[in-house]
């Protein structure tokens, strides 16, 4: 049977790891690779490493950072942060990305999806979606939840799946750093609607958060960052909790 | 010396690193060079994307024939598309393959709307026959899986291993020199590398 994934997500700034609580009060947490592969180590299914390196001078270094990790770890490895056109999409599959994360570049140009998937083919082609409840649906952020574009997500998730998203990360902003537990409704209903594996995110505070992603947001994948990174569970934990609420875990 | 074949579809550099880091000695390399594919010892053929230009990439790189050739005088490991590409004729564009493996590539049409196609994540591999490939690891062992189509081979007695998506399917294919996998041994961490390291000292 096909495992439900668990994926740690890596916060990467001008080459470092950092860790902090909704970007900010961000503090050095190691390098990239040694932090990979004890993820790795630990029985990680995917890593994806968010590039939120603010000046575009340092951008490149992400590409560093992946090269070096595929080097030494042998599981996909998603990057996401900063993409807007075909090229960096490119220069992060050549150095060794198996998936690309397009968010903000997405709405601004949806075609993108669509060429990025034509190109790369849709395996690699990963959609992140910032949703936010708005009255009695949700709506797409940008900056951080800052910023409203007015788009259902739910259409949205429709729309990306269509135009050869291969998955969805789904991130609740009103979850986000909050520590209180996936948006099960929003993961679900568009679960529902889209065709294609969806990763939850934005809330995990405890391993049962995790495993009502599963069960209740009917989540393929579940992405968490701080509840690895400061040490409060290991990768270990939250498969051997899972697996003890039956869920399918490698 | 393990020739990798590029034809253009995607990044090979994780099949790269994935055999010096278990064969570091031997040397590998990533090529479009028939000449230098006719002489290597052992042929990996990769693949990712959509099978109708897969097919029609390596025929505009005139490799074609050296594949076909490869199948038949060297050990051979297809990967993905590498493994779909072998067969008659893939659904997905309707196009032709290079019919060393007699079958067809057919999509997956989950009933269970929980079952999201691409089939992505960890998946269990069934060994249906012992095969030196298989040495060191375990039966029902997970591997990495993406893709929304799968093969059907003619004859069942090549079927070296299943896998189960709602329904089981072939997830490896063994044929004297060759053998050839769905899911992704160079991103299926250990299990993987131990594939990779048998494919280096299989001996035909």
């Amino acid at each position: 049977m096909l495992a439900k994934r668990i994926i740690p997500c890596l916060d990467v700034t001008d080459g470092r790891v950092v860790k902090g609580v909704n970007f900010v009060d961000l503090i050095d947490a190691g390098d990239p690779v040694e932090i990979a592969k004890k993820y790795n180590d630990q029985g990680a299914d995917e890593l994806t490493f968010l590039d939120i390196t603010a000046s575009s001078d340092n951008r490149g270094l992400i590409l560093n950072i992946i090269e070096k990790v595929a080097e030494q770890v042998f599981i996909p490895l998603t990057v996401g942060g900063g993409v807007r056109e075909i090229n960096d999409i490119r220069r992060l599959l050549n150095a060794g990305a198996d998936k690309v994360s397009i968010n903000t570049a997405a709405i601004h140009n949806p075609s993108l999806v669509s060429n990025a998937a034509n190109r790369f083919g849709s395996q690699c082609i990963v959609v992140a979606i910032d949703a936010k409840k708005t009255g009695d649906h949700w709506e797409i952020f940008t900056h951080g939840g800052r910023n409203s574009t007015g788009i259902n997500a739910v259409s949205w998730a429709q729309e990306m799946a269509e135009r050869g998203a291969g998955e969805l990360l789904v991130t609740s902003m009103d979850r986000d750093g909050t520590k209180s537990g996936f948006d099960n409704k929003l993961n679900k209903e568009i679960s529902s609607r889209v065709n294609v594996p969806i990763i939850a995110s934005g809330g995990v505070g405890n391993l049962d958060h995790m495993v009502e992603g599963v069960i209740n947001g009917h989540a393929d994948a579940v992405l968490a960052a701080s509840i690895f990174h400061f040490g409060e569970y290991t990768i270990e934990d939250a498969k051997a909790y899972m697996r003890n609420k039956l869920i399918e875990v490698r | 010396m393990i020739a990798i074949v590029d034809y253009g579809m995607g990044n090979l550099r994780s099949v790269y690193n994935a055999f010096k880091k278990v064969a570091p000695n031997l040397n590998v390399v990533i090529t479009s060079d028939a000449t230098e594919i006719r002489k290597a010892d052992r042929v990996v053929f990769p693949g990712q994307g959509a099978m109708p230009d897969c097919v029609r990439e390596l025929s505009s790189l005139g490799l074609t024939d050296v594949v076909i050739e490869s199948t038949r005088n060297k050990p051979f490991l297809g990967i993905c598309i590498g493994l779909q590409m072998l067969h008659d004729f893939s659904d997905e564009g309707g196009v032709n393959g290079l019919s060393v493996i007699p079958g067809k590539v057919v999509k997956f049409r989950p009933k269970n709307h929980f079952n999201k196609v691409p089939h992505m994540g960890w998946n269990q591999v069934s060994q249906i026959r012992d095969h030196f490939i298989w040495n060191g690891i375990n039966n029902n062992e997970r591997f990495y899986f993406v893709h929304s189509y799968y093969v059907e081979p003619e004859n069942k007695k090549m079927i070296a291993a299943k896998c189960s998506y709602e329904a089981p399917f072939c997830c490896a294919i063994s044929k004297d020199n060759i053998f050839a996998v769905q899911f992704h041994p160079e991103k299926s961490s250990t299990s993987g590398l131990q594939l990779l390291q048998n494919f280096t000292r299989w001996k035909i």
